[in-house]
């Protein structure tokens, strides 16, 4: 099944609010992860500058050599992305599904404060079962 | 639409078959296309999974080829397809958001430059290109795939 590498989530301004990394050979550091995803959030929102047709809503897939990255942009704008295997399938279901979980474990917490990085445990655990679950068949959403 | 750029910056070729919205001027433009390549590419080449080099930081200037390169991306209402040659050539056409991968269809239109572009005497490397039988030959290619 197809591997993911790490994901990502980008609250409205582009400040990185959770990182993690599920085994990739370039592990990165914070720092160099804050950078990534706030030139990841200057990148979406270019992409919508330059579109041809008007109605853009920015990049939602990004082909590369090694790796693909899709990006799931909520009406709040709070952005999940996922950098993956080549040709992974499902990636949008899993970023709808991730972003079901921040919304009852993240945003239900009363002592969580909009806009800053996470730290709620269930939402880890529940995160990691949904990825490890990705991993043997992740269908029917 | 098409872009070419070559290394530095400069746009060598821009044309366009179909595009209902503009922004901005076409300088602008040309500026702000260059610029978002060459941040993906930087960012490509760090976010890499598989690379376990020790990667430059973030706008280290990469050469053509070195590090993981993207070679398209989509959004919902365009697909940008995106090729770079050894010499720093990048070739770049937006589509629509369900076309196919054009990979070949870039190395293709690559070899066109190749023949009409680069083999006439008469164009200078790092110029606009104004060579005709160019102009019209990717026309009729690209009508073709379209």
């Amino acid at each position: 099944m197809a591997a993911i590498y790490s994901l990502y989530i980008i609250n409205k301004s582009g400040g990185l609010i959770y990182y993690k990394d599920y085994g990739s050979a370039g592990r990165m550091d914070t720092n160099d992860s804050l950078r990534v995803a706030s030139l990841w959030h200057s990148m979406h929102a270019i992409s919508q500058q330059l579109s041809p047709v008007s109605g853009c809503l920015g990049i939602e897939l990004l082909q590369a050599d090694t790796f693909d990255l899709h990006c799931f942009q909520s009406l709040t704008g709070t952005k999940f992305f996922v950098v993956c295997e080549p040709g992974a399938q499902h990636m949008e279901n899993l970023l709808k599904f991730v972003y079901e979980l921040y919304t009852d474990y993240v945003l239900k917490n009363p002592f969580y404060e909009m806009e800053m990085p996470i730290r709620c445990e269930l939402f880890d655990i529940n995160l990691t079962q949904a990825v490890q679950k990705d991993r043997v068949a992740f269908l029917g959403r | 639409m098409m872009y070419v750029f070559n290394r530095n910056g400069v746009c060598l070729l821009y044309r366009e078959w179909n595009r209902p919205l503009r922004t901005l001027d076409a300088q602008q433009d040309h500026k702000l296309m260059f610029g978002l390549l060459f941040s993906l590419k930087s960012l490509t080449a760090k976010m890499d999974p598989t690379s376990a080099v020790e990667k430059g930081n973030l706008g280290m200037p990469q050469l053509p080829g070195q590090g993981c390169s993207f070679h398209s991306f989509r959004t919902n209402t365009y697909k940008l397809s995106f090729m770079e040659s050894p010499s720093g050539i990048k070739i770049i056409l937006v589509t629509h958001p369900r076309t196919g991968d054009l990979r070949e269809s870039l190395k293709y239109i690559y070899n066109l430059y190749v023949e009409y572009v680069v083999k006439n005497p008469l164009y200078t490397p790092g110029s606009p290109i104004r060579c005709e039988l160019f102009n019209t030959t990717l026309d009729q290619y690209v009508r073709g795939i379209a």
